[in-house]
């Protein structure tokens, strides 16, 4: 518990002038993702603690190791929470690692993803200097936007020491509403209720039942229960809870799941043969037996991208990239991390 | 002999143009290039050396290659609307105005998003989703005017951001051309994409890194109800602490504006809005929802700011009052304006909780440079707007004007601030960029701008100071006495 900036400066500059590959890692509640990195541990997990709060500002900010259940923790505290629902996948997750994975949970088409939140980053680059971009204020256009930049970086560009978030008031109410419903019906009818000013926070399809929660004002959601129908879910938080962190038997397989991400109003697609819809239908996990460069064709055809998100069992986690933008990416990578020490392959399979 | 050049260099670049966009959409002669000689900021001016309007992605794309077999400097302009002097031509650059791409090319109300051109009008894409019960949410005060395109390169925000968001959280997916011409494509259909957020860097990179082509933007449900409460304070520092005690009540109002008292005269004695005009400051308070909701918190935001110590309290009776308590607001700058020769519009970020006393300081300032200032203020999400009222035809005031700005810059930066909220650092504001961002951090933002665009061609001077310049500014960051990058050139 502390600032260790310094030790982490250190490690860093001796991998950097011995070109020696690192391995960031703070809770490793998210090893799964990516590819494997390879390298030594760089360990941020000490480098913790909330440094700052001000419920009246919205804004909080904490080092890369902080829990993230001592964040939502404060934040609760103070009737606020973190609109991007991050999962912690029954793990140690850290503020850190769920900016550097920017992962939303089951709220984020309406929370926004750890990227819509970020305010300012505190970060190690590739030669070990401490850099600070974006700040604590909600609105800040002074160069370019690299805070944002680093959320779902995978940890390729630098190591996050510090992020200053954007927190918001919890909604006073919140109640999950059940029907039953074929899946066609469902992603019919998910779509419809987005179009709507319903105050929603999430909507999931799962064994022929579309969940929808509500949350917002009492009057609010009280009256929408009423509009909707179904049947409410008890103990409803345990269920968003499980789907989040992939704790549901949907979840349980030793089987490549995909995640593909597309937009909400696909139809079904030819490999989804065993699919949760998420995200009101943006995002879709699915057990196929499909060819993977078929499922990859045929999402890309949709405009959306498919990743190997478990077992990916040799598998290329990642969709392609058009080679422009590939070539972007390396520029980029080169300036942050000229030796390429963090995080090898993560994010780019052969870098 | 500097102009001679110039004049060839032209007429070479109209003849090239000319094989790839029609000749009457390439300008050349004084009395053409006169009106892109500003935008927003018209304190600045400079003739461009030629401007071209390209008419759709393949004709930006063949300009583009000409322009970067040339070696000429491209400056991407809009609707011109800008506030910092980001489109300022060059008399050596070209001027290439997307003003002709201008098409809403889609709206996907199932997935909730449009597709269009960059010089579509911000409010236009919220009046064509409207028949689909849908809005574009960043609302711009310029958005009757100001083009999307323009909109992300300056991230542009507006009075509902601290609920909505700015523009780079109402994004889905870009394409860019390049510095060489090549075409990129930035998102897609999803929520995400594989890679790193590009789309967060592209957005509010001011022209530097690629012209932005096409933007898809993401569409919200209208809400049913939208309900106004204004109210009135004795004191700023009142009004100031009501706003931390609406927050902290657990209410994210749409918007949350404050003026002070000369700005709001000067709004009231406009438009007639209903303004006490006897107020130290007003704030105006927006709660949107369903009927149910807005409801419940209308009658929570009003019994919050009695609590807090307003003197009077107001809630619109109807539509009518309500545009009316926004038409002061919104008429804000153009009200200062009438009373006013000339104004200077500033646009730092502080954090709330220093609203006392930067505009303590913002009025000591005011009695030393001898110049007026109003305030209006993004009240919710700490975006302050200080005008400073000055007549560029008295000699030395536009001068004070613009030390007086860049002092109010400099006092948001001292209290853990930023320079600039939604308006964009541009020609402007770029020597508080020194006094916000060390010399490591400008090099890396030129690192960025380097992987995009080696030879800086994309409009160059502007967004990002050379060290050089800060240097002669004067306000380098130096930490602890000790100059990082020693050996860097200065250039």
């Amino acid at each position: 518990m502390g600032d260790i900036t310094e030790k982490l400066q250190q490690q860093v500059r001796k991998a950097f002038l011995e070109r020696t590959p690192l391995r960031i890692q703070a809770g490793n509640s998210k090893h799964f993702l990516g590819n494997p990195a390879e390298g030594e541990l760089l360990d941020v997990r000490p480098h913790s603690g909330i440094i700052s709060h001000e419920p009246t500002e919205l804004v909080l900010t904490a080092r890369a190791g902080t829990p993230l259940s001592e964040v939502e923790e404060a934040l609760a505290q103070q009737g606020q929470l973190l609109s991007f629902e991050p999962p912690h996948f029954g793990g140690e997750a850290t503020i850190g690692g769920a900016i550097a994975a920017g992962l939303g949970g089951p709220r984020r088409p309406w929370g926004g993803a750890p990227r819509d939140l970020v305010l300012g980053v505190k970060l190690l680059n590739g030669e070990g200097q401490v850099l600070s971009f974006g700040g604590q204020v909600m609105k800040n256009v002074a160069g370019y936007d690299i805070s944002r930049l680093m959320a779902g970086s995978l940890g390729v560009l630098g190591v996050i020491l510090e992020v200053s978030l954007k927190v918001l008031p919890a909604p006073p109410k919140t109640r999950t509403l059940m029907l039953e419903r074929t899946h066609a019906d469902a992603a019919r009818e998910m779509r419809e209720l987005c179009r709507k000013p319903l105050p929603l926070s999430g909507l999931c399809y799962l064994d022929g039942r579309l969940y929808v929660r509500l949350a917002g004002s009492h009057a609010s959601v009280n009256a929408w229960k009423k509009r909707l129908g179904g049947e409410e879910v008890a103990e409803h938080n345990t269920f968003w809870q499980r789907l989040r962190d992939h704790q549901l038997d949907f979840f349980q397989r030793n089987q490549t799941l995909w995640r593909v991400s597309v937009g909400g109003n696909t139809p079904r697609m030819s490999f989804e043969e065993e699919s949760l819809l998420d995200w009101a239908g943006a995002q879709r996990w699915v057990y196929a037996s499909a060819k993977p460069q078929d499922i990859r064709d045929e999402v890309a055809a949709k405009g959306g991208h498919a990743q190997a998100f478990r077992n990916a069992n040799q598998v290329d986690v990642f969709q392609g990239m058009d080679p422009l933008l590939l070539g972007l990416h390396q520029r980029l990578k080169a300036h942050f991390d000229p030796h390429a020490i963090f995080n090898r392959q993560r994010l780019f399979p052969h870098d | 002999m500097v102009n001679e050049n110039l004049e060839k260099l032209r007429m070479l670049l109209a003849g090239q143009f000319s094989q790839v966009v029609d000749n009457e959409f390439i300008l050349t002669s004084e009395e053409e290039l006169r009106p892109y000689e500003c935008d927003g900021l018209s304190a600045y001016r400079h003739l461009p050396l030629i401007v071209v309007l390209p008419t759709d992605i393949a004709e930006v794309r063949a300009v583009m290659r000409i322009c970067h077999r040339n070696k000429v400097p491209v400056i991407a302009r809009g609707a011109g609307t800008g506030l910092s002097g980001g489109a300022l031509p060059r008399e050596d650059a070209v001027l290439l105005s997307l003003a002709r791409l201008n098409q809403i090319l889609e709206i996907d109300a199932a997935n909730l998003v449009a597709r269009v051109q960059p010089g579509v009008r911000n409010l236009a894409i919220s009046e064509a989703a409207k028949p689909f019960g849908l809005y574009y949410a960043p609302d711009p005060s310029s958005q009757i005017a100001c083009s999307i395109g323009g909109n992300v390169a300056e991230n542009a925000g507006g009075v509902h951001c601290l609920k909505y968001g700015l523009t780079v959280n109402n994004l889905q997916a870009l394409r860019v051309v390049t510095v060489d011409g090549e075409l990129l494509e930035i998102g897609g259909s999803g929520l995400d994409s594989p890679g790193l957020d590009l789309l967060a860097l592209m957005t509010g990179s001011e022209g530097m890194l690629g012209i932005v082509v096409e933007i898809t933007v993401k569409l919200l449900p209208i809400p049913q109800r939208a309900q106004v409460a204004m109210a009135a304070f004795d004191s700023v520092e009142t009004a100031g602490q009501a706003v931390a005690d609406i927050i902290a009540e657990g209410i994210l109002p749409a918007g949350l504006e404050m003026m002070d008292n000369p700005s709001l005269r000067a709004a009231e004695d406009f438009v007639h809005a209903g303004y006490p005009t006897d107020a130290a400051a007003i704030l105006l308070c927006e709660v949107d929802g369903d009927n149910e909701e807005v409801s419940e918190e209308i009658a929570r935001v009003r019994q919050r700011l009695l609590d807090s110590g307003a003197s009077e309290v107001r809630t619109a009776a109807d539509d009518a009052e309500r545009a009316r308590f926004w038409a002061g607001r919104k008429a804000a700058f153009p009200a200062v304006g009438r009373i006013s020769p000339d104004y200077y519009c500033m646009d730092g970020t502080i954090p709330r909780k220093h609203l006392p006393r930067v505009l303590r300081e913002i009025a000591a300032m005011s009695e030393k440079f001898q110049l007026r200032a109003a305030n209006v203020f993004h009240a919710g999400d700490g975006n302050l707007h200080p005008l400073i009222l000055y007549d560029g035809n008295k000699p030395g005031e536009l001068e004070r004007a613009e030390e007086f700005g860049g002092r109010i810059l400099e006092l948001c930066v001292e209290v853990g601030g930023t320079i600039t909220g939604e308006h964009g650092v541009g020609l402007e504001k770029i020597n508080q960029m020194c006094a916000q961002f060390p010399p490591e951090e400008l090099s890396f933002f030129h690192a960025v701008k380097a992987a995009f665009d080696p030879e800086t061609l994309l409009n160059p001077g502007k967004a990002i100071p050379t060290l050089n310049r800060c240097a002669e500014f004067g306000a380098m960051h130096v930490k602890a006495g000790d100059l990082r990058f020693p050996h860097l050139e200065r250039f």
